[in-house]
């Protein structure tokens, strides 16, 4: 059925009407634009729903009470749901962690930077092997500590030092040191 | 489509008629899986397998819904709702639960052979590359599939196994730790991971029934290859696909049944891994994560990087592990020889050989612990997997010289002088 939209104008052979004609520029405009607005609208709360919500988040902090640790150990905890890992250094670790020359390190960076100053003799990282995500053992007392004192990760066998810091193995980077305050001398909020 | 002289799909009785001119059901069945499919008359028992993979699909489909009813998709009851109710409580759970966990390693090994089959016969090949597209588009879909179905029982194998899989999304430079956060909902593991696999896990089976759909037809245009490889050249190369090889499909299946009962009531956890009847821990690794067998290969290539070599050796790892299925989308192109058959081409079916060789080594690589010696030892059967692909086989395609084929898939079966008849 002819409608306006495409009715011939007189003295014009159909052969010569361009095609697109104007007012089909006119439909897109109207028509996709908005579509295609609305679509993205739509999909952004689709997509955004799979990030951590609300209570996940509401998680992100966790106290860790340092009192009870004493030089050389360690003790294992959870933030974010992940294993943390505080441990109270003893000189001679430290002393072990400051001797490395960084031109040696995969991913170079010093104790210092590694923890808060004026406390360097704590420690505090994820457990979490950053190859593939397995535990690393050395945070318990008797626990294999690898090559270098620190950290061994038997699932690829990943070596740490007595920073965290990744020496030998497939791992690409030192273990992951979160946000975290210092509240009291004996007391850190990690998140 | 199919070839000119098909049966023709003709309802004799008056509902079936009617049923035809508003529904034509019983006329698509007919034409694609009944008397009107002509198919070549010397399929050997390797074609049983699409339909045997078509048998997994559904008993996958039919267990899981029901296992469904009675699962619990949150972290602190999920393990218990399956090893302590379903094993325990619900009437028959255990033998649901055993078909869909075995059922899956049987789909596993039915389309390997599938796969196998196809790469051996040149299946791949013009005409039919859509149909090979197709069927790795069902493959990544069935591995994404099966890797959620063994993570939402929530054992330490589970748990584990997500945690190192979305860790490679990890590897992704930039953006991969913000990737690995979305995808699990959270910094580790835990309910939200649980319920959107659980959901997924529920939905690809569907997905993958829609792919299958378009494989089928993307095959019914060409028609079913064969073991020669040559061309129907006329009705007497064919028979209809019912009664003859829904028959032989029959036979396959009930064989196929019976080991598959077997696995499912004498050696119910031979495939499976004892790490995972301990609930999920997210303190306490594993001393040895391992994936599910049909993985193993695929494991191995991802281990083989063990240097960085001007990309992290982690993210070469995970480019390397996709790469090896990805591969097989440029199969049809990178296999340039016109044979399709191995049995005319003496070179590449010792290749053939060496890869399926090669593959099974590699999984023996990928269940082993990471030792020097499998690491070693996946690295070269890795560097071998992607030299056949890329190097080996399109050389052959090139060097080669072809034993003379024969002149009709009758002439092949029958002998020349009947042939000639």
């Amino acid at each position: 059925m002819a409608t306006v939209d495409d009715v011939i104008p007189e003295g014009e052979s159909p052969d010569s009407v361009s095609d697109p004609r104007r007012r089909d520029f006119l439909n897109i405009a109207a028509v996709a634009f908005p579509a295609t607005a609305g679509a993205v609208a739509v999909i952004i709360p689709l997509i955004n729903q799979m990030n951590p919500s609300a209570d996940v988040l509401a998680e992100s902090t966790t106290t860790v009470d340092l009192s009870k640790i004493q030089p050389g150990q360690g003790v294992i905890t959870t933030f974010r749901k992940q294993p943390l890992f505080v441990r109270s250094l003893t000189p001679k670790e430290i002393a072990e962690a400051n001797a490395v020359p960084l031109s040696e390190l995969r991913d170079p960076e010093t104790l210092e930077k590694r923890t808060q100053p004026g406390h360097e003799n704590w420690l505090i990282t994820l457990g979490v092997c950053t190859h593939l995500g397995c535990i690393p053992l050395g945070i318990n007392e008797g626990d294999n500590r690898g090559k270098f004192g620190g950290y061994f990760c038997p699932c690829h066998g990943s070596q740490y030092d007595t920073a965290g810091r990744i020496r030998q193995g497939p791992a690409p980077k030192n273990l992951f040191v979160p946000p975290y305050k210092f509240t009291s001398p004996t007391a850190i909020l990690v998140g | 489509m199919s070839f000119p002289w098909a049966n023709h799909y003709e309802p004799k009785q008056p509902l079936m008629r009617w049923l035809d001119e508003k529904l034509p059901l019983p006329r698509l069945a007919y034409n694609a899986v009944g008397a009107g499919y002509p198919v070549p008359r010397n399929l050997n028992y390797f074609w049983n397998f699409g339909v045997l993979a078509g048998a997994a699909l559904a008993i996958q489909i039919i267990t899981g819904i029901v296992l469904a009813m009675h699962f619990h998709s949150d972290a602190a009851t999920a393990f218990s709702s399956v090893n302590g109710t379903i094993m325990r409580d619900v009437n028959a759970g255990w033998f649901l639960r055993y078909v869909h966990a075995n059922g899956a390693s049987m789909f596993f090994i039915v389309v390997y052979i599938h796969i196998f089959r196809g790469l051996y016969y040149g299946s791949y090949k013009a005409p039919r590359e859509m149909v090979w597209l197709l069927g790795v588009v069902i493959f990544l879909l069935m591995m994404a599939t099966a890797f959620m179905g063994y993570v939402i029982v929530w054992g330490q194998m589970s748990f584990w196994g997500a945690q190192v899989i979305t860790g490679f999304f990890s590897a992704i430079p930039g953006v991969g730790e913000t990737i690995r956060i979305w995808l699990l909902g959270g910094y580790a593991p835990d309910d939200a991971a649980l319920n959107r696999f659980f959901s997924l896990h529920y939905l690809l089976p569907f997905v993958i029934a829609a792919v299958i759909i378009l494989h089928i037809w993307a095959l019914h245009i060409p028609g079913s290859n064969n073991p020669t490889g040559i061309d129907v050249k006329g009705e007497q190369d064919t028979v209809p696909f019912h009664p003859y090889y829904t028959a032989k499909d029959g036979f396959g299946l009930g064989v196929y049944l019976l080991l598959f009962a077997a696995l499912v009531f004498f050696f119910p956890d031979a495939l499976g891994h004892p790490d995972n009847y301990i609930p999920a821990n997210p303190l306490q690794t594993p001393a040895h994560i391992v994936p599910e067998w049909y993985f193993w290969p695929f494991y191995a290539i991802l281990r083989s990087f063990t240097s960085d070599f001007i990309l992290p050796a982690k993210l070469w790892g995970v480019l390397a592990m996709f790469g090896s299925i990805l591969l097989l989308f440029f199969l049809p192109w990178l296999d340039g020889s016109p044979i399709r058959s191995n049995k005319y081409r003496p070179q590449a079916r010792i290749a053939f050989w060496v890869l399926v060789l090669d593959v099974l080594i590699l999984g023996y690589c990928g269940g082993s612990p990471a030792d020097p010696f499998y690491v070693i030892l996946a690295q070269v059967c890795s560097a071998y997997y992607f030299l056949h692909f890329l190097v080996i086989l399109p050389w052959i395609a090139r060097t080669e010289r072809p034993v003379p084929l024969p002149n009709s898939i009758t002439e092949a079966v029958l002998g020349t002088t009947a042939a000639a008849h």
